[in-house]
């Protein structure tokens, strides 16, 4: 797009329809000269150092929290019992959910033939490696003992002792590290090409032999395209059905045990729902401050921004279709602990987090309905955060408000959080933003090959 | 001079556009060249045919990586909690096989997807950190960028070099270089 160009006129449908998710005259040349000289060439700006060191500190935060918790135990969080749940599942299944849409964009989006996904599936990709990192923590710490957490795993141990199968936290081990597993793969396979970009395009002898190494001397040749589009379509089936059992996994963890506010047949899909809906929350979260800081506009369009929010708006719906069932069906079961649940949701200790949730989830995103919302940057972005606050919330709903309020008064509790606590979310995020940082630095954010494709098929639509 | 030693790979040229490389590709297959190879930066739609490319293994390889996945995943489970370490809870059948379905999927799909990408890289002989056309510079600095390669080797029945040189010409193509493994 050439200087002082207008940007097309957004609110006309007719010329909506035609928003570009490439903008006008990119060449091969150019996208891969945009997109590599990030990497390659681009000094890192003051800001870049800014975020990075912040990001690093906390991370210093997150290492003192874990070695203390390492010589302490778990007893220096607020868990106790009955909540023997607290934060680290909290956490878990929220960096888990995020890491979804992540493999949505690429994975799905790539079977339905979404070009839109183009620009944006390398870095959400990214974020879901980074948010799985992040989630695995979690459950590590919590057993207490890391150092043991190999016992999860099936493995001759002299003692003869072997995982039981048939518990939703060994199925929870398998889905997560496959999931990981599966989409580094998936990232490091789209990869290939852009490293064999770098390894031509760098100038310094370190880079070439890195990059290089990387690339595994990828040359682009037709035979090597031919298969790699294979494994690629396959894998992209193949994530298509992980995703969605990743996190129905995840809501086995809840919905297997008879505790009440768990026990229910509606957790798994409206789990994945408000999996993809936080997941696409993020990756605005993400797009949003990288488009404008490298100059990414072109490539990272108001279509797709556009887009995500219709996304988010409409697993949003599926997410409040999920809160309401769950009341309907705690009314029509006639379940007296049912009922008592959602009683202590509205009118519990811990109703203000129920109200916040509603706020964030339900109320606040209905304004995606409007397409002056969706295509204001700066209202998508505080809207992005409203979600992913909201998407916590309701992860500490339904941990702390059953594990408060089960079957006998005698056995109710409180849960608070304590500082520890804290520092170790808040350095779970330190640590997710400065992957990020790293992230964009060294290897292309954006998938130059699919670009160049992309670049082919928009340059034949109009010749 | 050590020219007399190195090994002649094959001749190559260069095209601009995907068309171009496409219709070259097409020409010098009707011609009845055989070991040709053509390079794009980016996977260009009908080139597999155009060079006459059959079917791939990758899919194959990832049916059976993701069988292999699949049923040694169930009958692990089977024998881990039936044979090798059997635990009566509440007098349930040992075999509770609906419970090792969600086990059984993750390493299916983990097989397959393990199988899928090392396969692909077998199949394509990766890693190869060393070809004869990284030799050619126009190659190694544009091959991955914005320039469309298309190579008659040496080892094709019908090669020699002047005459592939000039057919390649004749279908347009720039900067025709031989390609050596020194």
């Amino acid at each position: 797009m050439s200087v002082g160009q207008q940007p097309p006129q957004i609110d006309s449908p007719e010329i909506r329809r035609l928003a570009p998710v490439i903008e006008p005259g990119h060449t091969y040349g150019t996208v891969t000269d945009k997109i590599s000289a990030i990497v390659l060439t681009r000094p890192a700006s003051l800001g870049w150092f800014a975020g990075f060191t912040l990001a690093f500190c906390v991370v210093m935060m997150l290492t003192i929290a874990l070695a203390w918790l390492i010589t302490k135990g778990v007893g220096i969080w607020g868990i106790n019992i009955p909540i023997g749940w607290g934060f680290a599942i909290v956490n878990f299944v929220w960096w888990i959910g995020i890491g979804h849409a992540g493999t949505l964009i690429s994975a799905i989006l790539f079977l339905l033939n979404q070009k839109w996904r183009t620009s944006i599936n390398r870095f959400a990709e990214a974020m879901t490696l980074f948010a799985v990192a992040c989630a695995g923590i979690f459950p590590l710490i919590h057993t207490g003992r890391p150092w043991m957490a190999y016992y999860m795993f099936p493995y001759p141990s002299t003692m003869g002792l072997w995982p039981q199968f048939r518990s939703p936290l060994i199925w929870d081990v398998f889905a997560v590290s496959t999931y990981g597993t599966v989409s580094l793969l998936f990232w490091f396979v789209g990869l290939i090409p852009d490293l064999a970009t770098l390894r031509d395009r760098a100038v310094t002898k370190p880079k070439q032999i890195i990059y290089g190494m990387l690339a595994l001397g990828w040359r682009g040749s037709a035979r090597h395209w031919h298969r790699y589009q294979s494994a690629y379509l396959l894998l992209a089936g193949l994530a298509t059905p992980l995703v969605l059992s990743v996190h129905t996994v995840v809501s086995f963890d809840f919905a297997i045990a008879i505790v009440p506010g768990w026990h229910t047949t509606i957790f798994p899909p409206y789990f994945v729902a408000g999996a993809i809906y936080s997941g696409f929350a993020m990756v605005l979260t993400i797009a949003i401050p990288l488009r404008k800081a490298y100059d990414l506009e072109d490539f990272i369009t108001m279509r797709h921004l556009e887009n995500m929010a219709m996304v988010m708006l409409a697993t949003g719906l599926i997410v409040a279709y999920g809160y309401l069932f769950e009341f309907f069906m705690a009314r029509y079961s006639g379940n007296k602990f049912d009922m008592f649940l959602v009683d202590q949701r509205l009118h519990g200790p811990y109703r203000y987090f129920y109200f916040a949730l509603i706020l964030c989830n339900i109320l606040t995103p209905q304004l995606l309905w409007f397409q002056k919302i969706r295509t204001n940057v700066v209202a998508l972005f505080i809207m992005s955060l409203v979600v992913n606050v909201g998407m916590w919330l309701e992860r500490f709903v339904i941990v702390v408000i059953s594990l408060t309020r089960d079957f006998m008064p005698s056995a109710w509790g409180r849960y608070s959080a304590t500082f520890w606590d804290y520092a170790t979310f808040a350095g779970t995020i330190g640590l997710f933003v400065m992957l990020l940082f790293l992230f964009v630095r060294v290897l292309p954010a954006i998938s130059i090959a699919e670009m160049r494709e992309l670049v082919a098929e928009t340059s034949e639509e109009h010749p | 001079m050590i020219e007399h030693r190195s090994h002649l790979y094959g001749v190559v040229g260069e095209f601009a556009s995907e068309h171009q490389l496409l219709h070259a590709a097409e020409q010098t297959r009707g011609a009845g060249y055989r070991r040709i190879e053509a390079y794009a930066p980016f996977p260009v739609e009908g080139l597999s045919e155009a060079l006459g490319l059959k079917r791939n293994k990758v899919p194959l390889i990832t049916l059976i990586g993701g069988l292999t996945g699949g049923l040694g995943g169930f009958f692990f489970q089977y024998w881990v909690n039936v044979i090798a370490y059997p635990l009566n809870i509440g007098g349930r059948s040992l075999n509770s096989w609906p419970a090792f379905i969600p086990v059984t999927f993750e390493l299916t799909v983990l097989g397959a997807a393990l199988s899928a990408v090392f396969g692909m890289l077998a199949l394509n002989g990766l890693p190869q950190p060393y070809h004869p056309l990284f030799n050619v510079q126009r190659f190694a600095k544009h091959a991955t960028s914005d320039c469309f390669f298309l190579c008659i080797e040496a080892r094709d029945k019908k090669f020699h070099l002047a005459e592939a040189s000039r057919f390649l010409q004749a279908l347009g193509a720039s900067h025709i270089t031989e390609v050596r493994d020194d």
